[in-house]
């Protein structure tokens, strides 16, 4: 174990730089801005890797610990720690973050100190989320977490941008007040503790636990996003620019299934098989249904955003069906989708800082003046579709194996999502890329350069890796799995 | 005759006699300060002001203090509402100073003068213990406004709002004081602490009892601006001349707080029942038409109003809590959130219309939404104080709004009236948007007007304390909300 607070530095490292780029001011010192981003969000992601060559993987609890008092008004700390289930998620989000600043490197022209800013600071936040131990120190990163975003979006974004940038955060904001009285409430159960880890432990009236769970559920539901409450989601995506539709789909989303395996789960663990069923058929119909609504997509972010909805629906159905298998086929899916729908939706924005356009239609036949391009975007393209030897393939396969110790039907629907998933990715993969070359603009593209290069290379290692040899990703959080659903099995009910 | 006169203890009315007099002095000596010169007015104004709060700071006992004849206390609620004043006042007319200065008709001493009797009152109401002081004090803050709403002679704007202001003003009054003749005909004192015993010894015609409550209510409602006693606040608030709105909106709040604790917490306790339930739909209503019509406005000052409205229903939250079927258990909880968050609210409110005054220039008033476009491109640093501001305000942490809110909703929660906090957080959701129009404005727009801003560099260091103070005490909230409870643990 090291004695350096490392939590506390993958949080504030990041920050610090941010407000450190900020400092850089007016476009004139935008190189510095660049350099300056760069170099702290490659030491914000230096400073996790520690957490994976420290982590005992034997040990299912929280480890990294750092407890100071905060508010002591309202006994709330400055708990931080991680376990196997958010240890990934803190070095996949500091990894994204490098990516993000490179993905934005010569595009972003205008207020580049304050885009990679935001971007610096958003991630310093997302990383107190995963280490929250505390419920109000969780639900304030949660919350700030929306602003940098909300700028993001309005700020660097699309035609549509204020529309969609109003929808995120109003609706995000909505699930997350319902969640905050949940946390007031179990506030005062408890006696006046705002651990979470206390909470896990807490006896609840099976009433008292299924409101929690259902205000937990509108606050997670929301950020997943689940089906029906995912359609801020394909706005953001369109309107975002390109390194905020990264962080949105790698990152951002992954915040809400995590949510429920830091407190829906342990805490109302009799409402969460109450209402399994319920969460089940909500994750199918994303799965299926959102599923043929990416097919009939124009728009390539489009797309991937509601193929998003659909993987995040395999992750749902994972984590509810509370076996070893579903959930950690789950958080496997979620890293990988952190990889896979990263490079997917940095793909779109090589040829849309080419072209100008995000439509299908204005493709076609770039494989004949992009090769390198198009090869690895058949990776990634492949990967979505949950190709064997890809990441995409490990979760989904996981998921649907737990799911047919479950439940037959639920299986055979999930497993129907593999064709619809390979049906949308590759038919727009075939439109985009083969055929000849559609108009002049793409006889005009010029392929990849070094930079792109690297991230896309960077990030089809990642994804190759992890669908060749998962075994270190689900080793580090099979002991945390196992302890949850081992709690989760006890009724709290007295 | 004079062998029962006992001469008062001065020292706990140290700072309120201090400030009486010095504002004589100043009126006296501004007679020969020429318009040209009137700097040494406002710098005497302002050492006043930091000379009352050295006061404050050496009289304070930290006990509950009465004097003249139980007229007056003095008590660590008051003493740390004080100090807030006194901070609150030096920042406003720090702000208001350019402002002032480029018009002809405001720049007069007076302007200061009146700014220290609307103080003096705000102190008197703070530390009152009796009907009558009360009553002092809020006449004398109330005129005092008056006048300052209508100084800017040649706008009509200005006299309509002041007109308002007083006709309103004085049926506010009124109410307040018909409602306090009907208790002391039912209790048969004016003391505060005097009718507190009286109640809770009993025997009291409850029937006039609740008659004199409601119409102290409704006084105490007009005095707060929560619906439906609110009509005042967007019209005065509009056509105040900024720098005085920026005075009304802020450092009335502290003593209305002050004399809703004091009346209905200190004397009227146990017609808690009664009276909260009359708070509760105020609140609610205020919530409610405040951030509706919010979203409505195109002038920044008039959609600050209705925030305004909003934000005293919220605040109402943590007062209607405090007493749960009998039991005083929650009450130190209750009413330290609800001081927390008026003090909150103030630092937000002093900030943001501070960054109306300093977008303002001679012959121009930022006072429209669209003057606010693209705020961004003209000043990163200000367009960023003023988003902390709006985030602030809408209750998104890391911001001291957040932890204002958080105070009061866990005060709500604890009480068990979970549904009066979802209607709160309902309601705050639907707060958000106007908020974070006005960071639309700023960010997402281009600029309409790219002339650089003109403010003073003591103005420009202010307000950029200002925002730090509202970022700050939302990382650190610790310290005020211990106060806050402390001071009350204190005094109640």
């Amino acid at each position: 174990m090291s004695t350096y607070p490392l939590l506390s530095f993958a949080i504030w490292i990041p920050i610090f730089a941010g407000l450190l780029v900020l400092l850089t001011g007016n476009d004139r010192n935008a190189p510095l801005a660049r350099m300056l981003a760069l170099i702290g969000a490659i030491a914000g992601f230096l400073v996790t890797i520690p957490l994976w060559t420290g982590f005992d993987a034997g040990y299912g609890g929280m480890q990294f610990l750092e407890v100071k008092t905060w508010i002591p008004r309202f006994n709330v700390n400055y708990h931080l720690g991680v376990d196997g289930i958010s240890m990934l998620f803190v070095i996949l989000n500091a990894f994204i973050t490098v990516i993000v600043v490179a993905a934005g490197w010569e595009v972003i022209k205008e207020k580049v100190a304050q885009y990679n800013a935001a971007f610096l600071i958003m991630s310093g936040l997302m990383n107190g989320i995963f280490t929250s131990l505390d419920g109000v120190l969780f639900y304030v990163f949660f919350e700030a977490s929306l602003i940098p975003l909300y700028l993001i979006i309005g700020v660097w974004g699309g035609p549509n941008r204020v529309y969609a940038a109003f929808k995120f955060f109003l609706y995000t904001l909505f699930g997350s007040l319902l969640f905050l009285l949940a946390l007031m409430y179990l506030f005062i159960q408890s006696n006046g503790s705002f651990s979470i880890l206390e909470w896990h432990t807490l006896p609840l009236a099976l009433g008292a636990q299924i409101w929690l769970f259902l205000a937990f559920l509108i606050a997670f539901a929301v950020k997943v996003p689940m089906w029906p409450v995912h359609t801020w989601l394909p706005d953001a995506h369109v309107e975002a620019p390109t390194g905020g539709s990264i962080v949105l789909a790698a990152i951002a989303l992954k915040l809400g299934a995590y949510g429920f395996l830091r407190f829906s789960l342990p805490i109302a663990p009799d409402a969460s098989h109450e209402l399994s069923g319920f969460v089940i058929a909500l994750s199918l119909i994303a799965v299926v249904y959102i599923g043929f609504v990416a097919l009939v997509q124009a728009d390539m972010k489009k797309l991937v955003a509601y193929s998003s909805i659909a993987h995040m629906g395999f992750v749902t159905l994972g984590f509810f069906m509370f076996s070893a298998m579903g959930i950690e086929g789950a958080l496997v899916q979620m890293v990988s989708h952190g990889f896979v729908s990263g490079a997917m939706f940095f793909c779109i924005g090589v040829m849309y800082d080419r072209v100008h356009s995000r439509q299908i239609a204005d493709y076609g036949g770039v494989v004949n003046t992009m090769p390198k391009f198009a090869a690895l975007f058949m990776l990634f393209s492949m990967a979505n579709a949950g190709l064997p030897a890809t990441s995409g393939f490990v979760g989904e396969f996981m998921v649907i194996l737990g799911a047919v110790k479950f439940n037959f039907w639920v299986a055979f629907a999930a497993a129907s999502s593999m064709v619809i998933g390979a049906a949308y990715t590759l038919w727009m993969y075939k439109r985009v890329i083969f055929g000849d070359v559609a108009n002049h603009h793409v006889a005009e593209l010029t392929d990849i350069n070094k930079r792109e290069f690297a991230i896309l290379g960077a990030l089809a290692l990642c994804t190759l890796w992890m669908g060749v040899y998962p075994q270190p990703f689900t080793e580090v959080m099979h002991a945390s799995v196992n302890d949850l659903l081992r709690h989760v099995a006890i009724s709290k009910i007295q | 005759m004079f062998d029962n006169f006992v001469v008062p203890d001065l020292l706990p009315a140290a700072p309120e006699i201090f400030l009486a007099f010095m504002a004589l002095v100043i009126l006296l000596v501004d007679l020969t300060v020429k318009d040209s010169r009137r700097t040494l007015t406002f710098a005497l104004a302002q050492l006043t002001l930091l000379a009352c709060a050295v006061i404050q700071l050496v009289t304070s006992t930290g006990d509950v203090v009465y004097t003249f004849s139980n007229m007056f206390v003095d008590d660590l609620m008051a003493d740390l509402l004080k100090l807030f004043l006194f901070m609150t006042v030096i920042v406003v007319l720090f702000y208001s100073r350019a402002y002032v200065l480029d018009r002809d008709a405001m720049n007069k001493g007076e302007y200061y003068v009146l700014a220290l009797f609307a103080t003096l009152g705000m102190m008197v109401m703070i530390s009152a213990n009796s009907f009558v002081t009360i009553y002092l004090g809020l006449e004398l803050l109330s005129l005092s406004l008056y006048a300052m709403v209508a100084m800017n002679r040649e706008s009509a704007v200005s006299t309509e709002a002041a007109m308002k202001y007083f006709v309103l003003g004085a049926l506010a009054s009124g109410l307040l004081l018909y409602g306090m003749s009907m208790i002391y005909g039912a209790t048969g004192t004016l003391e505060i602490t005097g009718i507190a015993e009286r109640l809770y010894g009993g025997g009291v015609n409850k029937g006039v009892l609740a008659f004199g409550l409601v119409f102290l209510v409704c006084g105490l409602a007009f005095k707060l601006g929560v619906v439906p006693f609110h009509m005042w606040i967007p019209d005065v608030y509009h056509g105040a001349p900024t720098s005085v709105t920026l005075f009304i909106g802020s450092a009335p709040k502290l003593a209305a707080f002050a004399i809703v604790m004091r009346l209905l917490v200190n004397g009227m306790i146990t017609m808690a029942q009664d009276w909260q339930a009359m708070l509760v739909i105020l609140s609610v209503l205020s919530m409610a038409v405040g951030n509706l019509a919010a979203i409505a406005q195109t002038n920044l000052k008039r959609m600050l109003a209705y925030s305004a409205i909003s934000h005293m229903g919220f605040m109402l939250l943590g007062i209607v809590t405090g007493i749960v079927g009998g039991d005083a258990r929650y009450a130190l909880n209750a009413y330290s959130s609800a001081m927390f968050y008026v003090l909150a609210y103030v630092v937000m409110t002093t900030g943001t219309f501070g960054m109306i005054l300093l977008m303002a220039r001679a012959g121009f008033e930022a006072e429209n939404l669209d003057d606010y476009r693209g705020l961004n491109k003209r000043s990163p640093w200000f367009a960023g104080v003023m988003l902390m501001m709006m985030f602030s305000m809408a209750g998104i942490p890391f911001f001291v709004g957040f932890f204002a809110k958080f105070a009061v909703l866990q005060a709500v929660v604890a009480a068990g009236y979970i549904w009066l906090a979802v209607v709160a957080v309902l309601f705050s959701l639907i707060g958000a948007f106007y908020y974070l129009r006005v960071v639309k404005l700023m960010y997402f727009d281009p600029p309409a007007d790219t002339s650089p801003l003109t403010a003073g560099m003591d103005m420009r260091i202010l307000i950029s304390a200002n925002g730090l103070a509202v970022a700050l005490l939302g990382i650190f909230p610790q310290m005020l909300m211990s106060l806050c409870a402390y001071a009350l643990l204190r005094s109640l």
